[in-house]
């Protein structure tokens, strides 16, 4: 399956969702991820989910079980690109997803791990 | 304007189908003119209504339908199982509520995604989900 990509960037995954995932998919990747985060101790992990035409309750809370699963190994997981017919969805069906972080492009989702994101960062 | 019965049926058989289901109500969400948005509910009440097909009644068809009303056209969805049926439907649309450790948004959240929502079921005896999408005036497109 080539549904989805990860390059390391210092110390940050960068994770692209290049189209339709399974849920067999998702649960792949969830694994995958937790163990790259563990063997190259990354800092980060940022999801581009902007191929995405729709997110549904599975992914979702596969996402949300990514973020727990690396910020127990230090590393904090934001969402970024989300398309705005998605988010509309997603508030309708029910899901706000609190305590899931998300950035609107790469770009800003790179710089919310700026230079160093060792200092301890409450909560989120 | 024609009127056009059932469009496609869909056999629900593994996760792949799942995807199947999402793309061929895409297409005919898009061939009778729905929006971005509104293509984007009904892609994903549909994909959250084949999961419990397959998860909950191991599995069963999709039927995608066009009705041609007066001034709209009806895009339904018709969700079959033989599986074990549901014992308590209000329970079971509530929000939150799953049996298997879901989030338990499913079912509540493809009946508030969309227009008209029936479900037919009795424990033993399968369930069938039916969900309707309004496309209010498509000739305006
Ligand atoms: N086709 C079905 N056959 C039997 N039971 C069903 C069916 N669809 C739904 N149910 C029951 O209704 C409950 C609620 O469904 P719902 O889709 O809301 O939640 P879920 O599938 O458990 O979790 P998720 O949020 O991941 O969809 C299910 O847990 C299940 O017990
Ligand atoms: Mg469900």
């Amino acid at each position: 399956m080539s549904a989805t990509a990860v390059i390391e960037l210092d110390g940050v995954l960068l994770v692209t969702i290049q189209g339709e995932l399974t849920d067999q998919d998702a649960i792949a990747l969830q694994h995958d991820l937790t163990t790259q985060v563990a063997s190259v101790g990354a800092r980060g992990v940022l999801i581009d989910i902007s191929a995405l035409e729709i997110v549904d309750s599975f992914l979702a809370r596969t996402l949300h079980d990514i973020a727990g699963s690396t910020s127990l190994l230090a590393a904090e997981t934001v969402v970024v690109g989300m398309r705005p017919e998605v988010a509309i969805t997603l508030v309708e069906l029910g899901l706000t997803l609190p305590g899931l972080r998300t950035a609107l492009s790469v770009a800003d989702g790179l710089a919310l791990f700026g230079g160093s994101i060792a200092a301890p960062s409450e909560g989120a | 304007m024609t009127i056009v019965p059932t469009v496609r049926e869909v056999p629900i058989r593994t996760d792949m189908d799942i995807v199947g289901v999402r793309q061929a109500v895409r297409e005919v969400a898009v061939s009778v003119g729905f929006s971005l948005v509104d293509q984007t509910k009904v892609v994903t009440a549909a994909s959250e209504l084949a999961r419990n097909t397959l998860k909950h009644g191991g599995g069963g068809t999709a039927e995608i339908e066009l009705e041609e009303r007066a001034d709209s056209t009806a895009l339904r969805l018709v969700f079959r199982d033989e599986g074990p049926g549901i014992g308590d439907v209000e329970l079971a649309l509530r929000d939150g509520y799953s049996s298997s450790g879901g989030l338990g948004l499913g079912l509540s959240g493809a009946r508030r995604l969309a227009d008209e929502f029936d479900l037919r079921t009795a424990e033993g005896e399968g369930t069938t989900v039916t969900v309707a999408f309004v496309n209010r005036d498509p000739a305006a497109r």
